[in-house]
């Protein structure tokens, strides 16, 4: 097998020999009360089949009704994306047999969706990118699938199959890109920057919960290859049910450098639907059942048209919240962040936590580094995102307030958040029960400075000498021996005071 | 008293004022489809126990002193395309054999709300696909008029079960014309309502844009009755027609008087000539002049585009049903043949469909697939979807002159069990007097008008869309001016 080189190089490679253009399809669940056709509850995590009625199960007879409020929250979300809200249109059945689908057709929208032609600004490294929406329809979820026993997990191979319906009919508006080329190398970070972006825009609106692990939000990621300055497009693979923002950006560069591979050798690229496994970030190919079919789409005759008259229309559009990008310029002036500030912490997802911890008494400039720093480390190293730490804003607050009193060192302020992370309590009793209070009091750091002295007689010599710079060892010696908790500055102070 | 001769609206007022009882009237009936119904075979399933559970709490609440509706406590036979909870529920079909719905129809409950009895379930082509119930998976059901004829179809079996005099009345559903053309066979009277005037909640779909039921009664007013029993607006049918349901009862009762003055019937060209029997033409021209001698004006309209009803709904109703029919997989419920543990989910898939459906189901599935798939939509079903509006425009323009619309409701009376069997195009034809409304969406009635040959001949009289109540009155008229139902000239089984 060929080791792939560092992907974060391969894609800076791949794109001095071809322009990469993705295109993503993203999936959102709605959070209605209930299903997008029937009054089964959509609540997460329920016992299988139990949110399940004759209409969500297709059994013969039965017939949708649809969703008022879902129709709303996609023509919000078209509004949001600046896209035309259709005047008239239709739902239209995609027919396929999988025992997922209780109907063996789902129940979409094909030539007539409600909302098409909009865009979202996405800014990377500095840059900003217009992507172009296509489309943003609605449609109803499928069941969901437990293939039993054989290698992969998937239904060919396995020995049996398990099936829960109640995820089956629960609305998903499909978001779909225009392809977006001209990003160079900067393509992956391109991808996870709309899907980050799309995130917040439809937590903003409040339509979703958008939450990746749990599938209320899912990419699929169209990525292709053509020689660079040809101008003609190269087939592209669509790799399906991308599950976080990292996937994202990991799967446009694997299949980056997959294709460019390909490519290289003189091959050609399949058209294909293509999985992503998030162990080793990679790709492969999907089964031929979900390849492109004819789905012999036809209008939904169980469903009346959809007309969202103007005054309707209208209506929705005052009830926008303010939209990411105009909150990210209103709170770049209060946080005094600069664009590119700006721009991390919108890639990192972490403005509107900065903006909690401002407003719960930190200096902005310090929140956003517990946030962009060593937080988003901790959420990187825990595969979670910043915003599912077991930490609030107000607690971050509370870190930065005893750093800036003196009562944390830096060190011990992180101690202090790892504690918060780690037992759920709040910072001051993890400070109190772990004892990270800072020692500064010279009596109690006198005896530490004299074993350090005592332990290195040649680095005292040295003081004594006059060669102040030597002190850090010391310095060092002493807040080993406290295990951080002594303040550095009165430490340094000591020993030059008792080698003087 | 032969409480089996008895129409709906007179057995109603006599259990409402004592005279007799539900218990009593149902049993009559189930015990006439004791002696008849193996000769007739309507039903595929009785529900003894569950029609005189029914019938003895209509009569526990009349005796309450509850003021129930008109046809509280009558029976009635089930087209079993509806959903009945806890009773089988088959549609003609072995892939649905056994079947038990955990929910009822809209109009089952709007049943159960009348008080109205279920004596059982009829047979039926399977899924609703045919005009004679020879498709039926459990074997042909009977003409009481001559049993070795078809009743129609595909509600054959509600037909031949109201015209056997084993239930007064019935429900049927129609597509192309599967209550319509098996009313006019058996003698009886029987109503598509407007698309939309009765819940499809419930109803198996065979095509959506098409099915609609509605009822079968020996006489108009009971007809009526029903009809108003089980029409209306339904939040669970997003098709359903949010509007007061037509005045049909009053209609019934108005036209029983016999006053058609003022009255301006359009008899459509197309709808005669070649393929319709001598016969009942001739009983269709004596219809029209009792029309005449009752007040109407009748004059001729044309309709060209009609002639292509046909083709178009054989595009229309197969496309839809290849997609309605995918549900039934072997995943959820029905049949499952071939689950041995080694063989795929595909191919037991493919095993229970090719066991369970019948040739002229798969017929339609491979039909409508062909007509939907990629690169044919346009020329197939889009095309079709064109015609339709043609149809409707030919409708509109002929209503600016008329009234209502006539025209035989079938073609010729009811052919002999097996002569069409395997004539795919000769059963189609059948239907092309009650394709047009269908595929407009139109009420339509059909109503005895005489007699050809010895068999039954029946009238179809269309109205604008809502406009129900005026089949009813015209239907009401010419059963007035014949003087008694037609059935009553019925050769006894």
């Amino acid at each position: 097998m060929t080791t792939l080189k560092s992907t974060v190089d391969s894609a800076a490679d791949v794109a001095s020999r071809y322009d990469p253009v993705i295109g993503l399809e993203t999936h959102v669940e709605l959070g209605t009360v209930s299903k997008m056709f029937c009054g089964c509850p959509t609540t997460f995590g329920a016992e299988p089949n139990t949110q399940v009625c004759p209409v969500c199960l297709g059994l013969p007879g039965s017939l949708p009704v649809p969703n008022e409020v879902a129709i709303e929250s996609t023509i919000r979300i078209g509004l949001a994306l600046h896209c035309t809200i259709a005047s008239w249109c239709r739902f239209a059945r995609k027919n396929y047999f999988y025992p997922d689908m209780p109907k063996n057709f789902q129940i979409s929208q094909y030539d007539e969706p409600l909302c098409t032609d909009g865009y979202l600004d996405v800014t990377v490294a500095g840059r900003t990118v217009r992507v172009e929406i296509e489309r943003v329809h609605l449609e109803e979820d499928t069941g969901k699938s437990l293939h039993v026993g054989g290698a992969t997990g998937r239904i060919h191979g396995a020995d049996h199959s398990l099936v829960d319906y109640n995820r089956a009919g629960i609305p998903l508006v499909e978001v779909v890109t225009k392809p977006v080329a001209g990003t160079g190398a900067l393509a992956p970070e391109v991808g996870r920057a709309y899907v980050t972006e799309l995130r917040e825009l439809l937590r903003s609106l409040g339509v979703s919960d958008v939450r990746m692990e749990q599938g209320s939000l899912r990419a699929d990621v169209n990525v292709s290859l053509s020689p660079a300055g040809s101008g003609v497009w190269g087939t592209r693979s669509e790799t399906k049910n991308v599950n976080s923002l990292r996937s994202v950006e990991r799967a446009i560069r694997y299949e980056m450098s997959r294709q460019a591979e390909v490519l290289d050798r003189g091959g050609r690229v399949v058209q294909e639907t293509r999985h992503f496994h998030e162990d080793n970030g990679r790709t492969t190919p999907g089964r031929s059942k979900e390849e492109a079919t004819d789905y012999r789409y036809f209008p939904e005759p169980d469903l009346v048209p959809v007309a969202p008259d103007a005054a309707w229309v209208e209506r929705l559009r005052t009830t926008l919240p303010e939209l990411p990008a105009a909150r990210r310029a209103r709170l770049a002036g209060q946080l005094g962040a600069t664009d590119f500030e700006m721009e991390s912490m919108a890639n990192a997802g972490v403005v509107e936590l900065v903006a909690a911890t401002a407003a719960a008494g930190a200096p902005a400039d310090e929140a956003r580094n517990w946030w962009l720093g060593y937080l988003t480390q901790k959420a990187n190293a825990a595969e979670i995102e910043p915003a599912d730490l077991a930490i609030s804003p107000e607690q971050v607050a509370r870190v930065v307030a005893l750093v800036g009193d003196g009562t944390l060192s830096v060190g011990l302020a992180r101690q202090a958040v790892d504690g918060v992370l780690e037992t759920g309590a709040d910072v001051d009793t993890v400070v109190a029960e772990r004892g990270l209070q800072r020692v500064s009091d010279v009596d109690a750091l006198a005896a530490a400075v004299d074993e350090a002295i005592a332990a290195q007689p040649d680095v005292a010599e040295k003081i004594r000498a006059g060669k102040v710079a030597a002190a850090g060892a010391l310095v060092g010696a002493v807040m080993k021996a406290t295990r951080g908790q002594a303040d550095a500055k009165t430490v340094r102070e000591l020993i030059l005071q008792k080698l003087s | 008293m032969d409480l089996t001769r008895m129409t709906a609206a007179e057995l109603g007022a006599a259990i409402a004022s004592g005279e007799t009882s539900s218990v009593e009237v149902t049993q009559a009936h189930l015990d006439r489809i004791a002696a008849v119904d193996d000769r007739v075979h309507a039903f595929l399933h009785v529900d003894t126990d569950g029609a005189l559970a029914a019938a003895r709490g209509v009569d526990e609440r009349r005796g309450d002193g509850e003021t129930l509706g008109p046809l509280a406590g009558v029976p009635l036979a089930l087209k079993d395309v509806i959903v009945t909870r806890g009773i089988p529920t088959t549609v003609g079909s072995r892939i649905l054999e056994g079947w038990i719905p955990p929910y009822d129809a809209t109009v089952t409950t709007k049943l159960r709300e009348a008080g109205i009895v279920v004596l059982g379930k009829t047979n039926m082509d399977e899924f609703a696909m045919g005009s004679s119930t020879e498709n039926s998976a459990y074997g042909p059901s009977h003409n009481p008029w001559d049993l070795d004829r078809v009743p129609g179809g595909s509600s054959g079996g509600s037909s031949a079960a109201v015209a056997a005099f084993s239930a007064p009345l019935g429900i049927g559903t129609d597509t192309g014309g599967s209550i319509r053309q098996p009313a006019a066979v058996t003698g009886i009277v029987g109503h598509k309502p407007t698309y939309g005037g009765v819940s499809r909640y419930g109803l198996v779909a065979f095509s959506s844009s098409l099915d609609q039921a509605g009822p079968f009664a020996r006489t108009v007013l009971d007809a009526a009755l029903l009809h108003e029993a089980m029409a209306g607006h339904d939040p669970m049918d997003s098709t359903s027609i949010d509007a007061p349901v037509p005045p049909v009862v009053a209609a019934a009762r108005q036209g029983g008087t016999g006053d058609l003055t003022g009255l301006r019937v359009g008899v459509v060209r197309e709808l005669s000539g070649q393929g319709y029997e001598p016969g009942v033409e001739a009983v269709t021209r004596e219809a029209l002049a009792r029309l005449e001698k009752l007040g109407a004006t009748v004059h001729e309209v044309s309709c060209p585009s009609f002639g292509y009803a046909l083709p178009a709904y054989y595009l229309i109703a197969p496309s839809e049903c290849s997609s309605n029919l995918a549900r039934f997989d072997a995943v959820r419920y029905g049949l499952r043949v071939g689950d041995d543990g080694v063989r795929s989910l595909e191919e037991v898939m493919s095993l229970t469909r090719e066991a369970g459906f019948g040739p002229e189901v798969k017929r339609r599935i491979m039909l409508g697939t062909y007509a939907l798939s990629s690169g044919y939509y346009d020329a197939y079903y889009g095309q079709a979807q064109k015609v339709r509006t043609l149809i409707s425009r030919d409708f509109a323009a002929a209503f600016e002159t008329a009234d209502v619309l006539v025209s035989p409701a079938t073609p010729t009376v009811a052919f002999p069990i097996g002569e069409r069997a395997n004539d795919p195009l000769a059963m189609y034809a059948a239907d092309l007097c009650t394709l047009p409304a269908s595929l407009a969406g139109l009420p339509a009635i059909s109503v005895p008008s005489g007699l050809s040959e010895g068999l039954p001949v029946g009238l179809q009289v269309m109205a604008p869309a809502l406009a129900d109540d005026r089949c009813y009155r015209v239907a009401a008229a010419l059963e007035a001016d014949r003087g008694h139902p037609l059935t009553e000239e019925a050769p006894a089984l």
